[in-house]
């Protein structure tokens, strides 16, 4: 089935969030941001832009009726800046006008007065001057101290992986109105309605049940409108209930970029001992994660990175340790992944460097390591259903691996300015929020008089699919025709205390909580079916918009059925609770069984490197990935073409710069690039691991969301591999992303020798 | 002014210098049309602008966010809603099909990219297909989908009568029937519409307005602007007397569609392609890009190499020559007058023995600022080096041309050693700093890299990289 929005979609004619129709008088907003990264306000003057004519008001934390207060996880981050600021672009008053285009001048007009103060911009920095969001946590298995004197080798170093800015083509904002006695209803582009529901509560000082949020569709998420879409709603909310006018917020695209936390830059130490069969024996890594100026979604973050910190290996003794570094960049956030790609970098940089020393391919040392049933992962969970070595096997067999590698040596061998680089990259991803008590949802289900179907969840479509994986769980679960179902907008008077979308696990609980709606009108329908039958009620079954009896069509039409019972006075109406079983985790003990199951796949790259001008093109990714059994193949494909390209992205091209002040410097389009349709693989070739799936994903079919984009960790060692083609002498160095800058570097950088020219 | 946005003819009063997209979204309520970036660089914005050449309609592909309402005037704008027909076009069915879309905020722009490439009198190709859309990015899909979905449209237009696009395409349900009428409907607006184009003199100048309502929108957008783009004057291209002669307005889409320039430059489309989008390209102008003073300036490198001369005018009359390389007086500082304009732009053609070659290295390939960019000209005579003009940007305050470089290498013999020496003065002549697209250091050897691939592209057979380094 294809997407179901893409009809829409094609037309221009889906409605994103600066398409609702702008209601009489409406205020627009613009918010005043701070000017530097670390400073003590001293004094805001308004007074020239309050007289722009346009102007209706300017708002700060002093209008704010309930808390200022806007931190997610730990209270520790203000809506607006009181008397210090904590980073460039930290909200400090929200300008409220007649257009978009005079809130923005008068953004201009106001004057502040700051004493700077030094900020702290890398991790390793903060950590040393005792700046953590909260204390670290450590992952164990085994013994790490013991058994490095077991290992033939050891080796050690250090990781760095740059953020990445989401860079959703639609930007962050929301539209809010009062209704009658104080509520108010918030129109906001979010992954978490009730996020926005709940810290809208607490800043006007009201009950969550007057606060209404929808959310029709998102331009783009990728984690970015996870936590950082709540402070937009709430300001619109907070103008809105205060002016008693509707007011929108739309951002423009460097203010989001400058404002917004993005993925979480990384800095890390490894030490990794093998034998010499090539199994690692220990691994021992130190994650110095750059939170930004508040949590945020950090802890919840820097938790996936320790749990992915082996990514698809297993490594008997293990201690992954981990520090949230509180920085003054904007509080970094949720991005596709969440610290789990940050974390298995690290890992196989380890590999990486393992292999330069030990003179053989990396892979050699990746396939003697894969999991497999058994193996214990380092926080306790016991493998189960592996698929490392299956995908692995599969990808090697089917495209080729060892033509490919003689193809590759023999173009290198006749070309004297390009060298090709391979690498494959095993990923192997938890299913689950690793916060237990998240993984749960509801679905609300009703069934109009004339057998159509409402279906309202707490799933936010986001490009992802979502609408149509739940449109197929119903239409399936009725048997009726999918174009009886209407997926309703995700609102939180339908749909309340929901979980993001997030996590790659939206289908799943979602899904399994629709199935559990509809299966309870199933069987009341079928009763009725069984009674205008005059029948027993296990005789009845619902097949293409009819009613069967013992395998038989009855008379009885979908429609007639529906009105049967409705004139039965049977309830059409139903709700679904699904709470994942199984998992649970123990942060004292630091073990447990935190996931549903895991996704696995393996992926080949192959890159070219121009040498004369250090540029690179990838030739092809080609990649079987475990899909269990796909409830949707177009879809599915379509998440795993986007993260691999994505993940790419954050591994090449994609550059966060900040200045030594905390700047933003790749503050737009023009200085951050993302993948054009030019520096994508040529060829991406996808092939499905045939396997049963797992009872705990949505009709078997595995989350597909974030595990792809993990893939993309092997364009970085691709082309590093290339390099060392060219240039004997390179020092591996682990610095992603691998720009041109670092590539052209690293072919014509030399031992003990400058090089000319420079 | 007037114009027709889809089937609707509009008669506005408002400020010429306001944007396009603004005036669709905002004024008409057309939806579709999204924003991205507000600076030409996601083209979700994206709009076909028609205008009316020898009876027929010749559409190309804007960004709306960068356009001033001024530069549609007497055309025809074509949004999404414009394309919407009952059933979904074959290029909107061929998304839907191949899963082209996913959060969908970008896919109107690619439809409308891809509708516009349609309409071409060009024979059907796949790479002209993914031409077209090189400046709508997408964040979800990855492209692949859309690859898919261009090589399904390319498949349907197989049987495209070229010389009747349009009409063609109205029978195969691409677009809808309205589009007939509109070279009449656009004639008798150009005939009520005569009123010329700009002289307006005090407003703020626009040309192709790519750099200007990226740099400062706020100024332009609530006012009337004085508007060169569409003054016929300043769009020619003419070789004659050994000279090339090119009106400022010409954009790069001219350039690259001229058989002419083509022809001077056999690997041209190589390289601007290699110059932002094809949005930007049809918008872009090559005097915008001489008065940006952009240090990085790809036309202005491009130009510079070929030691070119600007004629500069005053209106009402007045002008005077200045070449192009003593035009730059410092970062962003021009020899250009507060009432002068670049009126064009002279050059002396290539003959069987003179050589050219440009280079750009940025971190994405296509669409984006380079961190350097670099041209040459050579003439070659016996294996030395007759006359050399080499110019490079991303290096320095103002676009360079390379005095030091070219003085040294002007007689010599075209050998690895005197290339390889050259690169001393080459570094005499740049003054490099670090910023957002590079390392001062990377920037040096990123030019000598570019230096150098100038050799070797231009005479293969005398220099290699190993020779050189």
């Amino acid at each position: 089935m294809k997407n179901i929005d893409s009809k829409g979609h094609v037309r221009g004619e889906s409605i994103y969030l600066d398409d609702i129709p702008v209601r009489v008088g409406t205020l627009y907003g613009d918010i005043f941001d701070a000017p530097c990264a670390h400073g003590k306000i001293k004094r805001v003057d308004y007074s020239e832009a309050e007289q722009l004519p346009g102007v209706v008001k300017i708002l700060t934390f002093k209008d704010i009726p309930g808390e200022n207060q806007i931190g997610g996880i730990f209270p520790d981050e203000p809506l607006f800046a009181e008397d210090e600021v904590h980073f460039w672009g930290m909200p400090i008053a929200l300008i409220l006008a007649e257009t978009e285009f005079v809130a923005r001048q008068a953004r201009k007009l106001i004057r502040i007065d700051i004493d700077e103060l030094p900020p702290i911009v890398d991790p390793r920095e903060a950590k040393a001057k005792g700046s953590l969001i909260f204390p670290p946590r450590t992952f164990k298995l085994g013994e790490v101290e013991q058994a490095w004197e077991q290992c033939d080798y050891v080796f050690e170093g250090s990781a760095d992986s740059e953020g990445q800015e989401h860079l959703y083509i639609e930007t962050q904002g929301a539209y809010a109105y009062q209704m009658e006695n104080g509520n108010v209803r918030i129109a906001s582009s979010t992954q978490g309605p009730t996020a926005v529901q709940r810290t809208v509560a607490k800043v006007l000082g009201i009950p969550m049940h007057k606060v209404e949020v929808d959310v029709t569709r998102l331009g783009g998420g990728f984690g970015g409108k996870e936590d950082q879409a709540t402070a937009w709603g709430v300001m619109a909310a907070l103008a809105a209930t205060l002016l008693k006018k509707p007011v929108k917020i739309v951002l423009h695209r460097m203010d989001d970029m400058r404002m917004t936390g993005k993925r979480h830059p990384y800095k890390s130490d490894f030490k990794i001992g093998l034998n010499k069969d090539l199994k690692i024996c220990a691994y021992e890594v130190a994650f110095y994660q750059n939170a930004g100026a508040a949590a945020d979604l950090s802890p919840a973050v820097m938790e996936r990175t320790l749990f992915h910190a082996t990514n698809s290996y297993y490594i008997p003794n293990v201690t992954a340790t981990a520090y949230s570094c509180k920085t003054h960049l904007p509080p970094n956030t949720a991005f596709r992944g969440f610290g789990g790609p940050q974390g298995m970098f690290v890992i196989e940089s380890a590999i990486a460097k393992a292999a330069k020393e030990l003179g053989v391919a990396a892979h050699e040392i990746q396939q003697q390591n894969l999991l497999k049933d058994g193996d214990e992962f380092p926080y306790g969970q016991i493998v189960e259903h592996a698929e490392a070595h299956s995908t692995w096997a599969k990808v090697c067999d089917k495209f080729d691996l060892e033509a490919l590698k003689e193809e590759i040596e023999a173009f290198n061998a006749n070309h004297k300015h390009l060298k090709k680089g391979m690498a494959l990259q095993p990923v192997c991803f938890g299913i689950s929020f690793t916060n237990t008590a998240m993984n749960n949802a509801r679905a609300l289900v009703h069934i109009y008089s004339d057998g159509s179907v409402g279906v309202s969840t707490g799933a936010v479509e986001m490009g992802q699919g979502v609408n149509t994986k739940m449109l197929q769980v119903a239409a399936n679960a009725f048997s009726i025709d999918p174009c009886k179902v209407k997926l309703e907008t995700t609102n939180t008077t339908r749909v309340a205390n929901t979980s993001p979308s997030a996590a790659s696990s939206t289908a799943d609980l979602n899904g399994k909580a629709l199935q559990i709606a509809c299966d309870k009108l199933l069987e009341r329908l079928k009763q009725t079916a069984a009674k205008v039958l005059k029948t027993d009620v296990a005789h009845i079954s619902l097949h293409d918009d009819r009613v069967y009896c013992k395998s038989e069509p009855s008379e009885l039409s979908w429609e007639q059925l529906v009105q049967a019972a409705f004139l039965d006075r049977v309830c059409l109406t139903e709700n679904g609770h699904y709470a994942t079983p199984v998992i649970h985790f123990d942060k004292t003990k630091e073990k447990g069984h935190p996931f549903a199951y895991h996704v696995y796949g393996t992926a080949i790259f192959v890159v070219t490197v121009d040498c004369i001008r250090g540029t690179y093109e990838f030739d092809a990714v080609k990649l079987v990935h475990d899909f269990g059994k796909s409830m949707n193949e177009s879809i599915d494909l379509g998440q795993i073409e986007g993260g691999l390209v994505q993940g790419i992205g954050w591994m090449t091209m994609e550059e966060l710069k900040y200045s030594k002040e905390g700047k933003l410097l790749s503050n737009a389009l023009s200085t951050y690039k993302i993948p054009d349709i030019y520096s994508v693989p040529k060829e991406i070739q996808v092939e499905a691991l045939e396997s049963d799936g797992h009872e705990m994903a949505i009709k078997k079919s595995k989350a597909v969301g974030e595990p792809p984009l993990m893939y993309g960790l092997g364009a970085y060692f691709a082309i590093q591999n290339a390099v060392k083609v060219y240039n004997p002498d390179y020092q591996l160095k682990f610095d992603a992303p691998f720009t041109p800058e670092k590539v052209l570097t690293a072919l014509y950088e030399r031992t003990n020798v400058s090089v000319p020219g420079v | 002014m007037e114009f027709i946005l889809n089937d609707k003819a509009i008669r506005t009063d408002k400020p010429g210098g306001m944007t396009l997209l603004d005036f669709i979204r905002y004024d008409n309520h057309l939806t579709g049309t999204k924003i991205g970036c507000r600076e030409g660089d996601c083209g979700a914005c994206t709009v076909l602008v028609g205008e009316l050449l020898e009876g027929r309609i010749n559409y190309k592909s804007m960004t709306s966010c960068i356009t001033p309402l001024a530069n549609v005037r007497g055309k025809h704008v074509v949004t999404i809603e414009g394309l919407n027909m009952e059933a979904l076009s074959p290029v909107q069915q061929a998304f839907v099909e191949t899963g082209g879309t996913q959060c969908g905020f970008c896919t109107a722009g690619f439809i409308v990219s891809l509708s516009g490439y349609c309409m071409s009198g060009k024979e059907p190709e796949y790479n002209d297909g993914i031409s077209a859309i090189d400046g709508n990015i997408c964040r979800c899909t990855g492209y692949k989908s859309i690859e898919r979905a261009t090589a399904l449209v390319i498949e349907k237009l197989a049987e495209k009568d070229v010389n009747d696009p349009v009409s063609w395409l109205v029978n195969e349900k691409f677009i809808p029937k309205y589009f007939l009428e509109i070279p009449k409907k656009l004639m008798v607006l150009k005939l009520a519409n005569q009123s010329p184009n700009g002289h307006e003199e005090g407003l703020p100048k626009v040309g192709g307005g790519t750099d200007l309502y990226v740099q400062r929108p706020d100024d332009m957008v609530t006012g009337n602007v004085h508007a060169f783009y569409d003054v016929p004057a300043l769009n020619n291209i003419t070789l004659k007397d050994g000279q090339c002669r090119l009106g400022g307005e010409v954009t790069v889409s001219d350039l690259m569609d001229s058989k002419a320039f083509n022809h001077l430059f056999p690997n041209l489309k190589k390289h601007l392609k290699l110059v932002s989008s094809t949005q930007i390209r049809n918008m872009g102008t090559i005097a915008g890009n001489f008065v940006n003073a952009s240090p990085i300036g790809d036309l202005t490198i491009f130009f510079l190499a070929l030691d070119s001369v600007l004629t500069l005018s005053k209106t009402g009359g007045a002008s005077r020559k200045v070449r192009l390389q003593e035009f730059y007086l410092g970062y962003k500082k021009l020899d250009l007058g507060h009432d002068e304009i670049v009126e064009f732009i002279e050059f002396s053609l290539l003959d069987d023995t003179t050589y050219f070659n440009f280079e750009k290295v940025s971190k994405r390939k296509y669409l984006d600022i380079a961190s350097v960019n670099t041209a040459i000209r050579i003439k070659e005579n016996n294996g030395n080096i007759e006359a050399i003009h080499a110019s490079a940007g991303g290096v320095g305050p103002t676009p360079l041309y390379l005095t030091k470089t070219c003085a040294y290498l002007q007689g010599k013999a075209l050998t690895p050693e005197n290339i390889r020496s050259a690169v001393e003065c080459l570094n005499e002549d740049i003054s490099p700093i670090s910023d957002v697209r590079g390392s001062k250091d990377y920037k040096a050897l990123l030019l000598r890299q570019l230096f150098f691939a100038h050799f070797i592209e231009l005479f293969p057979e005398k220099f290699e990289m190993e020779v050189l380094v």
